[in-house]
């Protein structure tokens, strides 16, 4: 008799905690979809999928700006954009087929592509690198030069190679320095840990402003720092690109069209930041970027000027960037003597021919592409980037 | 009747008929742990160098600035304030309670998976010899997998998974992600429990000429609980470590993972703010384990009768 009712309390008890689980779990798994909800738009849409290379913030405004905008509608697309965290690889996902395009770094899918990867770069978003190495302003390094025999940070996970390609560009030794792998945050260099640290312009770079000197209790000012920028050291390469199956794009007409449309979707998010750098930031805000407001403004206003102005048309790959990179890529070597590529990527590793067709039909439709006027704002960075 | 064959002892037990004045001396003890843990960091960080301690280039010591370890206070107030200056910005605690929620209910449904595999994989190694030998190495050999290596893996495959009206979320990669590591306790200690009563209680049912279901049911599961609480307790801890790695890993929305890195990123500008998400991830453990014990004391006659047997 007790045994009996104790094993029914025992079985309800169990029954009770499954279903509070599953009820904890059916009211996450509304949240990802109000993400992806955007009216209906008539007829039916040609489901997309972006995966990006890090989470939603402004150096993803163009996209978000594009979703939340209905470009991507009026193209008759419905875009999924997948943010990635710390292990998916955006070109590896893309190769595998799990996404139908992908932002990555050129350096990083050159390496992808020698080891097998079939994909195709369809657009050069940003122009110029978007990388700086920063020292103290008392510590003597001014250039790359003087990187000798101290300790350079970087992230790692191909990051480092802009580094080596300088060093080698201006004949430093690198086996005199030390390459300290960096966290996301810029404590390590402000702690001495570091003599010159990796940093985004968009990104770390801000964060160093939004940091009381504990001496002063004032905010950093760029007079604090020397700062190296890598377009200026022979060693920069060509940074976030969209990248595209190559083999769909080379013979599947449907895809060959969804990629155009989705081009000009794309341009279109941008051209909407360039010109509304502040509504673009609240964009990317509301798609869960988790930056303070004047962080995510200077980041979308620091990655329109690695956009803006695009003399031949947002996206294009310039030849001679393109061969650059290439050949940085094939002469680097980093300090475990590794190389990104061997040798001369395949012809299919690029093409201008679609965003061609993207930026000469938005050019009819009166979209200034090129952003000549471009002006930037002025952001004032509060502490933390609040 | 008092000593088990083969099997070994099982894991003693604590008579939980405390007395009131016990049970508030047990909180109080709790609550002491904490304010002598909260009093060590303050006076580490008052008395410690301020550059810390470097032992042939290791870090022995860390530094004592308020970018490395921020005042007890400014943490907790930091909690009280809005995550970001924007309007409309929930306070962090709350910003953190919902994120450690959300991922709550992920390790929830890994745990009840993982509970489900464990058990239905050690009744199987229970009941055929053949399938110990044959499961036994492969489970053990599963945890060797990193979960760097396997976290893309799963939500690639999940990607494609699409049935009928069934279409695989995110969060399911991360709970898949979880239970990977919650039934792997769970088999092992299920199994051992499975296999505890003593030989004489066995052959007593055998000359009842009872059945394999029904010895497993009368005999072997009641036997088996003693071992399987300790086992489903360190299955939801791993859960919730799977959860959140898991999150960071796939870049999933939502959870404490996410908020983990992303603050993680702004500790140069705002070092207590990436505080938030660490006490959460800590809350998140121990209300996974404490409802473990809630589990126990319905349990707890089966816990008993293994005692007084």
């Amino acid at each position: 008799m007790t045994h009996s009712t104790r094993r029914r309390a025992t079985i309800s008890a169990i029954g009770i905690t499954a279903a509070l689980a599953l009820s904890a779990c059916s009211s996450t798994s509304e949240e990802p979809t109000d993400s992806g909800d955007g009216g209906d738009g008539g007829g039916a849409l040609t489901p997309v999928s972006l995966q990006l290379q890090w989470l939603p913030q402004g150096q993803f405004a163009g996209y978000f700006a594009a979703q939340e905008q209905g470009f991507f509608e009026e193209e008759g697309l419905e875009v999924e954009i997948i943010p990635s965290g710390g292990d998916i690889v955006p070109q590896d996902a893309l190769a595998n087929g799990d996404v139908d395009y992908a932002i990555a770094w050129v350096p990083k899918v050159l390496g992808s592509i020698e080891a097998g990867a079939d994909i195709t770069n369809i657009a050069q978003i940003f122009q110029r690198s978007g990388t700086l190495q920063v020292a103290w302003a008392d510590s003597g390094i001014e250039s790359i030069k003087d990187f000798e025999g101290k300790t350079i940070g970087s992230w790692g996970f191909g990051n480092e190679w802009e580094i080596f390609a300088a060093m080698a560009e201006n004949g430093v030794d690198a086996s005199t320095v030390e390459i300290i792998t960096q966290d996301f945050n810029m404590n390590a260099f402000l702690s001495g840990d570091i003599d010159a640290a990796q940093a985004m312009t968009y990104n770390e770079y801000a964060q160093l402003f939004e940091t009381p000197n504990p001496e002063t209790g004032e905010l950093y000012t760029p007079d604090d720092f020397n700062v190296i920028d890598y377009n200026e050291t022979g060693g920069s390469m060509l940074q976030d690109a969209i990248w595209a199956d190559a083999e769909r794009i080379a013979d599947d007409e449907e895809y060959q069209q969804t990629t155009v449309a989705f081009l000009k979707a794309v341009i279109k998010g941008w051209v909407y930041a360039r010109d509304n750098p502040e509504e673009a930031s609240e964009i990317t805000l509301n798609a869960g970027s988790g930056w303070g407001p004047s962080h995510e403004l200077w980041m979308v206003n620091e990655t329109n000027k690695l956009i803006w102005p695009s003399p031949n048309g947002i996206g294009i790959i310039d030849e001679e960037e393109w061969n650059s990179t290439v050949a940085l890529s094939l002469a680097t070597v980093n300090e475990t003597g590794a190389q990104i590529i061997t040798e001369e990527p395949p012809a299919t590793a690029w093409s201008n021919e679609w965003i061609q067709q993207a930026l000469d039909q938005l050019t009819e439709e009166g979209v200034d592409v090129t952003g000549e006027g471009f002006e930037p704002i002025e952001v004032e960075l509060n502490e933390g980037g609040n | 009747m008092t000593t088990t064959a083969g099997a070994g002892p099982p894991p003693s037990l604590r008579s939980r008929r405390g007395a009131p004045r016990r049970e508030l001396a047990r909180w109080g003890l709790g609550v002491l742990g904490i304010i002598v843990l909260a009093s060590l960091w303050e006076l580490y960080k008052l008395l410690g160098p301020s550059d810390g301690l470097v032992l042939a280039d290791a870090r022995v010591l860390p530094r004592t600035s308020d970018l490395a370890m921020p005042h007890i206070w400014d943490m907790l107030a930091r909690l009280s304030e809005p995550v970001t200056r924007a309007d409309g910005s929930r306070p962090l605690w709350l910003e953190v309670a919902i994120a450690a929620t959300a991922t709550l209910g992920i390790a929830a449904a890994g745990w009840v998976v993982g509970l489900v595999v464990g058990v239905g994989l050690a009744l199987v190694m229970q009941r055929w010899r053949l399938a110990e030998w044959g499961l036994l190495p492969w489970i053990v050999l599963s945890q060797t997998i990193p979960l760097i290596a396997f976290a893309p893996v799963v939500r690639s495959w999940g990607a494609r998974v699409e049935i009928g009206s069934f279409e695989w979320q995110d969060w399911m990669s991360v709970a898949l992600i979880a239970s990977y590591l919650a039934f792997f306790p769970v088999a092992v200690g299920t199994l051992k429990g499975l296999q505890s009563p003593d030989v004489i209680h066995v052959e007593l049912m055998r000359t009842y000429a009872v059945g394999w279901w029904k010895t497993l049911l009368r005999l072997r599961l009641p036997a088996a609980v003693p071992y399987l609480l300790p086992a489903l307790r360190l299955a939801a801890a791993n859960a919730v470590i799977g959860a959140i790695v898991a999150e960071v890993s796939t870049g999933l929305q939502g959870g404490i993972g996410r908020i983990l890195i992303q603050y993680a990123g702004q500790a140069s500008g705002d070092p207590s703010k990436a505080w938030g998400p660490i006490f959460g991830a800590i809350v998140l453990g121990l209300a996974a384990a404490g409802s473990i014990a809630v589990l126990g004391s319905v349990l707890r006659n089966y816990r008993r009768v293994e005692v007084d047997a």
